[in-house]
C-alpha cells in the first residue's frame, strides 16, 4: 500500500482567502493511501519545505501531493524537497489550487473548496501510479548561434566570444551592421552612429571566436537545448570571398544603376554588384541576381573583366551548411511600417512625404545626398518641415495598437539635426503624447523645443494636400482647440516598428512563440525577459519588442550571460518525462512518426522475438519534449508518456467517474 | 437591355434638371433601361436623419420596397439619395428593432435582397460604353465629394481618401484625369442656404486646387456639389472660371450628343467656348 503525504499551502491569503484549507486537509485524510495530511502558510518557504522533508522521514512516506500554485511555478522546488528527503523526485504530484481554483473562483468559496478537494483527490489517485524516473544527461555543444547581425546580434556575439565560447553570427544581408548602420546621430547624446558601431563591427570580424556568415539565412533547426542542429543557407554571392580584395572596381564599373538601394531607404540607386555601404563588414560585394544584366540577358560580364583578383564567379550556387550549436540567440530586428496604408497621408505616393529613415539617410554625411536634405520632388532644401508621429503606432485602425517606443525620440533628434544643418528652417511636430522615458530623454525633448525652437503640436494631421510647390498640412492642435494649417516643404512620417516579414517563419523553425503583433514572446515578461519557452533559445533586441539602442545592447549582453551559464555546464539534464515505445505492441503504422512535431520518432528494424524482425517506432530520448502527441495518436497503445501514463490518467478519470 | 429601378430624387427635376436629361439620354445608348419607381417618395435627405431614425429609414424603404417587389436593382444618380438608400439598407440589416419598426409603418417587410447602386456603378458594371468621339486633350478633375465616399460602407472604392472610379471613367472616354488632392473635400453642402460664406471658402478651395492642377473641367456626381461649385463661382471673387459638368454630360459628349441636348446651357459657367476650342462640339 502506498504511503502518501498531502501538503496544502495557504499561499498567505492567496489560496486560504477563498478555499477552506482545513476542509481540504480533512477530506484528503480519508483518501486511500494517504497517511498524513497537513497545511502550512507558505509551503514553498524554507520551513514549509522542511515540514515536507521531516514528515516524509518521520512517517516513512513514499509519495507526496502538494496542493499549491501551478506546477510551472514550484514543481521543481518541491521535487528538490522530495529528493532531499531521500525519495525519487518524480514521486510528487501538484494539485494546482491557486491559478485553477482560488484565483478564478473567488466569487463562490464553497464551490472553490469542493473543486480544490477534487483536484487533490485526482492528484492522490495519480501519484499512486507514479514510478521513479531517472534523469538523463546529454553532452553540450559548446558553441552558440546568433541570428541577425544588427547591434543586438553584434553585441551578443562579442559578449559570448568574450566568455570564451565559439559563435557563429548569421546575417541575411551582405554586411553586418543592421539598422544602426543606417542612422546618422543617436539620441540623446548625439554621438555619431557609425563612429560607435563600426569599431564593434570590425571587432566581430577580427574576433577568433566568431565565425561570420553574411548573406546567409537559417533554413532548418533540429535538436534541443545543448544540441541544436541548424541548416544554414548561404546565398550565392557570385563573388569568391577568398579571392576578393574589396577594391570596389566592380561596383564602380557596373552599368546597372536602376535598383533602389535598400540601405538608403530607396532614396538612391545602387549597382547590381554592391556592398550596402562603404564600411561594410565583410567588405566583399554580392551580385544581386535580379538586377544583374548578365543574369537577365546573358551579356555584360563587366565586373568579371575589371576584377583584378579574378574573384567573380557566375557559377556559384546557394549552399546549405549544417552546423551544431548548444544555444541560439535570435536578434532579427525590425522592419519599418509601410505608410502606404495611410490614405490621409497620400498612400505613400506624394514624393515629398518621406519616412524618418529616409531623412536619416539624407542628413547622414555618408548618405547619397552627402548630408544635404533635398526634397525628392525638386531637390530643393526644405525650410518648413512637418513631422508626424505615431504613423503605424498606437493606431488600432491600422492594426498597430502598440507604441513603437523610439519614434518620439528619433523625431526630436531629426528636428534638432534639421535646425543645426539649416538654421533658417522651422520644424513642426504633431504628436499624441511625448514618450521620453529613457535616461536624459525628457531633457533632450525639452531642449529641442526651447533651444531649437521646434514647435510641438498635440494632435493628429487629418490630411496632406499636394499643392504645386508645397504641401498643405491640415491638422488639429488639441491643446488650443484650433484647426491648424501649415504650408510645408516636406513632411516626415515617424513610421513605427514592426517585426521582420520573415519573423513568423523563423519562429516556426525554432518553435518559439510570437504575440498578436508578431513580436517574439519571452518566457516571462518580468522575470525571464530574454529566454523563450524553448530552452536554449534567447531573444535580443527589437525582434522581441520595439526598443532603443541602450536597451537592445543591455538585452543582448543579458543573452550572452544566459548563453555562458548554459554552455559552462558539464552536461545537460534532460527531463525523463518523455515517450516510450513498447515494441511488442507497435504495429509500425508510423502514426506517431508523422504526428511528432519535434521529429523525435525514428522507425527502426528490431528483433522483437527471436527471428521476428519488424519495423517499429523508436523515441529519440534526447529530442523528445514529452508533449504526448504520439501517445495520444497511437492506435495500438504502444506508446506511453512517462509521468503521464495511460494508467495514471485512468486513475484520475476513475475519481471523476465514481463521484 | 439591363433593367434597373430608377430613383431620380427631387433635384433632378429642379436644380439638376440637366443631370436628369443627360442621364436618361446616355442610358439609352448604354443599354440600360431606367424603370421609374412609381409614386417615389423623398429620400429624406439631411432633414430626416437629423430628426428621426425611423423616418430616415422608412422614407428610403418605401422606394426600396417597390424595387424589391419588381426584383430590380435600385439606382440613383444623386449622391445624397444613393447614400440615404444605401444607409437605410445597412441600418435595417444591422438593427432588427429598426427593421421591425419600419415594417410596422410600411405594412410590409423589406428583406434586403436587392442591389443598391449609384448611377456610376450601373454604368461601370452593366453599361456598354462605346464612345463615338475621343475626348482627347481634355483635362478633367474628378470631384467625388463626401456622400459617395463616406462612410466607408457606402464608398464603392477601397481607396476612400483618393478614389479612382471617376478618374478611370475619364480615361475610358479618352480624356486625361488630373492628379489633385481635393477630390473628397467637403463643398459646404447645405450651408449654401444658411452660411453661404462657409461654402464660398470650402468650394472656393476646391475650385482653386482644380485650377492649380491645370484642369479644364471639374466633373461631379452630386446635384448639391454641382450647385455649390458652379452657381457660386460668380460670388467667390475668383480670377478664373472653371466649368463644372456632370459625369453623365461628359459621357454624353463622348457619345456625340450636343450641347443643349445634354442641358449644358443650364450651367452658370458655360463650357461652350472651351469645348469649341478643343473641337469637341
Amino acid at each position: 500500500m502506498a504511503r502518501i503525504g498531502v501538503f496544502i499551502c495557504h499561499c498567505g491569503s492567496n489560496i486560504a482567502g477563498v478555499v477552506s484549507v482545513e476542509k481540504v486537509v480533512e477530506a484528503a485524510q480519508t483518501l486511500p493511501g494517504v497517511r498524513v495530511s497537513m497545511d502550512y502558510k507558505y509551503m514553498c518557504s524554507d520551513p514549509g519545505q522542511n515540514l515536507i522533508i521531516n514528515t516524509i522521514k518521520e512517517q516513512g512516506l513514499d509519495r507526496v501531493v502538494v496542493g499549491s500554485c501551478s506546477p510551472r511555478m514550484h514543481e521543481n522546488t518541491f521535487r528538490a524537497s522530495v529528493e532531499r528527503a531521500g525519495l525519487n523526485p518524480y514521486m510528487l504530484e501538484i494539485a494546482n489550487i491557486r491559478e485553477h481554483v482560488s484565483w478564478v473562483h473567488s466569487d463562490n468559496k464553497d464551490a472553490a473548496t469542493d473543486k480544490a478537494i477534487k483536484l487533490v483527490e485526482l492528484a492522490v489517485a495519480k501519484v499512486r501510479r507514479n514510478e521513479p524516473l531517472q534523469k538523463m544527461y546529454a553532452a553540450i555543444e559548446k558553441r552558440a548561434l546568433v541570428i541577425g547581425g544588427g547591434i543586438a546580434g553584434i553585441q551578443a556575439a562579442l559578449d559570448i566570444a568574450a566568455n570564451g565560447y565559439k559563435v557563429m553570427l548569421v546575417e541575411k544581408e551582405p554586411s553586418i551592421g543592421g539598422r544602426m548602420s543606417q542612422l546618422d546621430k543617436t539620441f540623446p547624446t548625439m554621438d555619431c552612429s557609425a563612429c560607435i558601431l563600426t569599431p564593434k563591427m570590425v571587432a566581430v570580424a577580427q574576433n577568433k571566436n566568431i565565425t561570420l556568415q553574411t548573406y546567409a539565412e537559417v533554413a532548418e533547426v533540429h535538436g534541443y537545448v545543448g544540441n541544436f542542429e541548424v541548416k544554414i543557407k548561404k546565398k550565392a554571392r557570385f563573388v569568391n570571398m577568398a579571392k576578393c580584395i574589396g577594391c570596389g572596381v566592380c561596383t564602380e564599373k557596373c552599368p546597372s544603376k536602376k535598383t533602389l538601394s535598400e540601405f538608403n531607404a530607396n532614396i538612391a540607386a545602387r549597382k547590381a554588384i554592391y556592398t550596402p555601404f562603404p564600411q561594410a563588414v565583410p567588405n566583399i560585394p554580392v551580385i544581386d541576381k535580379d538586377s544583374c544584366l548578365y543574369f537577365a540577358t546573358g551579356k555584360c560580364k563587366v565586373c568579371e573583366k575589371v576584377c583584378p583578383a579574378e574573384a567573380i564567379d557566375y557559377t556559384q550556387e546557394d549552399e546549405i551548411i549544417t552546423e551544431r550549436f548548444g544555444a541560439i540567440v535570435v536578434a532579427t530586428g525590425y522592419d519599418l511600417y509601410d505608410h502606404s496604408r495611410y490614405g490621409e497621408y497620400g498612400y505613400g505616393e506624394i514624393p515629398d512625404v518621406i519616412t524618418g529613415l529616409q531623412l536619416e539617410r539624407m542628413i547622414n554625411s555618408g548618405g547619397p545626398t552627402g548630408g544635404h536634405v533635398k526634397r525628392p520632388s525638386d531637390g530643393k532644401e526644405p525650410e518648413t518641415v512637418v513631422f508626424i508621429q505615431c504613423v503605424g503606432s498606437r493606431d488600432d485602425a491600422k492594426g498597430k495598437p502598440y507604441c513603437s517606443r523610439v519614434c518620439c525620440m528619433y523625431t526630436a533628434k531629426q528636428a534638432l539635426l534639421l535646425k543645426e544643418h539649416y538654421p533658417n528652417s522651422q520644424a513642426f511636430v504633431f504628436y499624441m503624447d511625448i514618450r521620453a522615458a529613457g535616461k536624459g530623454y525628457e531633457e533632450f525633448v525639452q531642449r529641442v523645443q526651447t533651444e531649437y525652437g521646434v514647435v510641438y503640436l498635440r494632435g493628429r494631421v487629418s490630411r496632406i494636400y499636394e499643392k504645386k510647390d508645397h504641401l498643405l498640412v491640415k491638422g488639429v492642435d488639441t491643446l488650443s482647440g484650433q484647426q491648424v494649417e501649415i504650408k510645408a516643404d516636406m513632411v516626415v512620417l515617424a513610421t513605427g516598428l514592426e517585426p521582420k516579414k520573415e519573423a513568423q517563419n523563423l519562429a516556426q523553425l525554432l518553435h518559439i512563440g510570437y504575440d498578436q503583433n508578431g513580436f517574439y514572446t519571452e518566457l516571462h515578461p518580468k522575470l525571464a525577459p530574454v529566454e523563450t519557452q524553448i530552452a536554449g533559445v534567447y531573444l535580443a533586441g527589437c525582434c522581441q519588442s520595439p526598443k532603443d539602442i541602450p536597451d537592445t545592447v543591455a538585452q543582448a549582453s543579458a543573452t550572452a550571460a544566459k548563453v555562458g551559464a548554459l554552455l559552462s555546464q558539464e552536461s545537460l539534464e534532460i527531463e525523463p518525462m518523455i515517450s516510450e515505445v513498447n515494441p511488442l505492441l507497435c504495429s509500425g503504422c508510423r502514426m506517431c512518426y508523422h504526428a511528432c512535431p519535434y521529429s523525435a520518432i525514428e522507425m527502426e528494424d528490431k528483433e522483437i522475438r527471436r527471428g521476428d524482425v519488424r519495423c517499429v517506432a523508436k523515441v529519440l530520448t534526447s529530442v523528445c519534449k514529452g508533449c504526448g502527441v504520439c501517445a495520444a495518436g497511437c492506435y495500438c497503445k504502444a506508446i506511453d508518456l512517462k509521468g503521464w501514463t495511460d494508467r495514471q490518467l485512468m486513475e484520475e478519470i476513475g475519481v471523476l467517474r465514481y463521484r | 437591355m439591363y433593367k434597373v429601378a430608377y430613383f431620380p430624387g427631387c433635384s433632378l427635376s429642379s436644380t439638376a434638371k440637366e443631370y436628369g436629361m443627360s442621364t436618361e439620354l446616355i442610358c439609352k445608348d448604354l443599354g440600360i433601361e431606367l424603370v421609374k419607381i412609381q409614386d417615389w417618395s423623398c429620400c429624406g435627405a439631411t432633414t430626416a436623419h437629423i430628426t428621426s431614425e425611423l423616418m430616415a429609414a422608412a422614407l428610403p424603404a418605401k422606394n426600396l420596397l417597390w424595387a424589391e417587389k419588381q426584383s430590380l436593382p435600385i439606382c440613383s444618380p444623386c449622391s445624397a439619395c444613393f447614400s440615404r438608400l444605401k444607409l437605410a439598407d445597412i441600418d435595417m440589416k444591422r438593427d432588427a428593432r429598426l427593421r421591425a419598426d419600419v415594417t410596422e409603418v410600411m405594412g410590409e417587410e423589406y428583406k434586403g435582397t436587392i442591389e443598391i447602386l449609384h448611377l456610376w456603378q450601373v454604368i461601370q458594371k452593366y453599361g456598354e460604353l462605346k464612345p463615338k468621339k475621343e475626348l482627347k486633350g481634355l483635362k478633367v478633375a474628378s470631384y467625388y465629394g463626401c456622400l459617395l465616399t463616406r462612410p466607408t460602407e457606402v464608398c464603392p472604392d477601397e481607396r476612400i481618401e483618393d478614389p479612382q472610379f471617376l478618374d478611370n471613367l475619364v480615361i475610358s472616354l479618352g480624356a486625361s484625369p488630373v492628379k489633385w488632392s481635393y477630390k473628397t473635400e467637403c463643398c459646404g453642402a447645405a450651408f449654401s442656404l444658411t452660411k453661404t460664406d462657409i461654402v464660398h471658402k470650402l468650394s472656393g478651395e476646391i475650385l482653386k486646387d482644380a485650377r492649380e492642377a491645370d484642369a479644364d473641367y471639374i466633373i461631379v456626381a452630386c446635384p448639391l456639389c454641382h450647385s455649390n461649385l458652379d452657381a457660386r463661382q460668380e460670388e467667390m471673387g475668383l480670377d478664373f472660371r472653371i466649368p463644372v459638368l456632370y459625369f453623365t454630360q461628359l459621357i454624353g459628349l463622348a457619345l456625340g450628343y450636343g450641347y443643349s441636348e445634354l442641358g449644358m446651357m443650364k450651367h452658370f459657367v458655360q463650357a461652350k467656348g472651351l469645348l469649341n476650342s478643343k473641337g469637341l462640339l
